[in-house]
């Protein structure tokens, strides 16, 4: 491991300032993933600049029903959360699904949405690999590539973003908010990860040397009923091959709002909208989750050995939209 | 600005200030273990994977071997050391043994830990993967075994004791359940 600085800030103006000195520079949150990618070389930062003592840490329900989520409340702190578990259940379901209790604890809001790919090309830096070292080449899409994206991927990289958290985020429109040295921003998920193209290593629309500080949740009714199914390829303790958050308002057997998003199947969490639209509106029976899960993975594009994940989300979806349905007709 | 890569540091640990000068690259594992004769806290992945090297941060379980150790500073750190009152082992310790919720031993100190934090966090209302209903209103869930799994599913267990841990945690979870009914009971009757 490179020998690095380390700084531990109280006041955000401070951290963006340090950072924005420094292009080798990384923020440290729970560092679960960082310290990680340190000790295999992937990440060679000479400054360390800590934030988890940032007055940042706090989850605060807005009077128009949504949730604004600190960037350093840690995984385990969000999923316990009442609000959370009563307005977005997914969202907590998810964060359980994820890791283990003890990185769960040490694990911040704002560095789950930037952790790396999982690639067992991209942690090891024998290996080529475009996201790491752009223009060495992606020898997973003719090597070991069970795990990798059926969707939004490109011949530069097939890698799939980690996260369970950022899938249920996905699915209830979340915003990010940011502050560098020029000024706070926000940027909605949708548009926080960057498409893949020749550039995978640009991961996110963040400006350099940004903060992230927290995660706004508009209000959304219809996330009450909601769900995260994760399947993986032991019981627990794994990251996702294939993950699906879905909320559902059903009435009368018409299908008023639902919400779709995929996990592991692409570079970023994946939001269902054709699959959404084709749902809108019309019933809420197996038939149609099919027929708009089918929609949604048209556009999807396997290689040898990862094809089934066509099959997985398709059955998920109708499994977890028929399960919600069915709870909303009790 | 040329930033120092090392910082001499005070870590407190199991209620005691130790001052050591610590490589910014050091983990708290190897600080507890290399510098600080600590060596209960055991090295198994070393990448956050087996919950061997697993301490409580402020009370919530950890894994030290992704924990850097100049940013444990002002911490309380409690390891498989400090668990013990004196000579009377913390219930969690006393059940493993009464279990026998381990074969070889290596993976132990890690369980001991994260049971001790299991417990406190179901007792907190926590909800776990396996939770049937996450929402409030359905209430906190029992501790049953595949809620204990699910729980202790950070520790790895070379050796297979699962069976026997799973038994040690809930007679464990059971004790402090009591403990705490009889403290309550006690101070309503005072």
């Amino acid at each position: 491991m490179r020998e690095f600085g380390y700084q531990r800030v109280t006041e955000v103006a401070g951290a963006v300032a340090l950072l924005g000195a420094d292009p080798d520079a990384r923020f440290l949150g729970g560092g679960t993933n960082l310290v990680d990618l340190m000790k295999a070389g992937v990440e060679r930062p000479a400054l360390l600049v800590d934030v988890r003592d940032l007055p940042l840490g706090r989850i605060e329900p807005r009077g128009d029903g949504g949730l604004h989520i600190g960037a350093t409340v840690t995984n385990s702190e969000l999923a316990a959360d009442p609000e959370v578990r009563r307005r977005y259940p997914a969202l907590a379901e998810a964060v359980l699904a994820g890791a283990s209790g003890q990185l769960r604890n040490m694990a911040t809001v704002g560095g789950n949405l930037l952790q790396r790919t999982r690639c067992g090309y991209f942690t090891d830096p024998a290996k080529p690999c475009n996201k790491r070292a752009p223009g060495s080449g992606c020898p997973a899409i003719e090597g070991e590539h069970h795990n990798h994206a059926i969707l939004g991927a490109s011949a530069h990289c097939v890698a799939v973003h980690p996260s369970d958290m950022g899938v249920a985020l996905t699915a209830f429109d979340a915003v990010v908010s940011y502050e560098t040295a020029d000024g706070p921003g926000e940027l909605p998920l949708a548009e926080f990860y960057l498409p893949v193209g020749d550039t995978p290593h640009r991961e996110t629309a963040l400006p350099p040397g940004a903060l992230i500080t927290g995660i706004t949740l508009p209000p959304a009714p219809v996330a009450a009923a909601s769900r995260y199914r994760k399947v993986r390829e032991r019981a627990s303790y794994a990251f996702a091959i294939g993950s699906i958050a879905a909320a559902l308002d059903v009435r009368d057997g018409v299908v008023r709002e639902v919400r779709l998003a995929f996990g592991a199947v692409a570079s970023r969490p994946w939001r269902a909208r054709t699959a959404e639209r084709a749902l809108t509106g019309g019933p809420a029976d197996a038939a149609a989750f099919a027929a708009a899960a089918d929609a949604e993975l048209a556009a999807a594009e396997t290689l040898p050995h990862n094809g089934y994940k066509v099959t997985l989300m398709r059955n998920l979806v109708v499994a977890v939209l028929t399960e919600l349905a069915e709870e909303a007709a009790r | 600005m040329a930033l120092s890569t090392s910082s001499v540091i005070t870590l407190n640990i199991n209620g005691e200030k130790r001052t050591l000068p610590v490589d910014h690259r050091t983990t708290l594992l190897d600080a507890l273990r290399e510098q600080l004769d600590l060596t209960g806290t055991k090295k198994g992945c070393d990448h956050g994977q087996c919950g061997a090297c697993t301490v409580l941060l402020d009370g919530s379980r950890a894994v030290s071997c992704l924990q850097l150790a100049v940013a444990a500073e002002g911490r309380e750190i409690t390891t498989i050391e400090g668990v013990a009152d004196g000579d009377r082992l913390h219930p969690v310790q006393q059940a493993f043994l009464d279990f026998d919720g381990y074969q070889c031993g290596y993976c132990t100190p890690g369980q001991i830990c994260s049971a001790i934090a299991v417990i406190e966090e179901h007792a907190a209302g926590w909800p776990s993967a396996v939770t049937a209903d996450v929402r409030p209103e359905a209430g906190a869930p029992a501790l049953t075994a595949e809620e204990i799994r699910e729980r202790m599913s950070g520790n790895l267990c070379r050796c297979g004791a699962y069976v026997s841990i799973v038994q040690a945690v809930a007679q464990a979870a059971e004790t402090e359940a009591r403990r705490m009914a009889d403290t309550a009971e006690g101070e309503l009757t005072a």
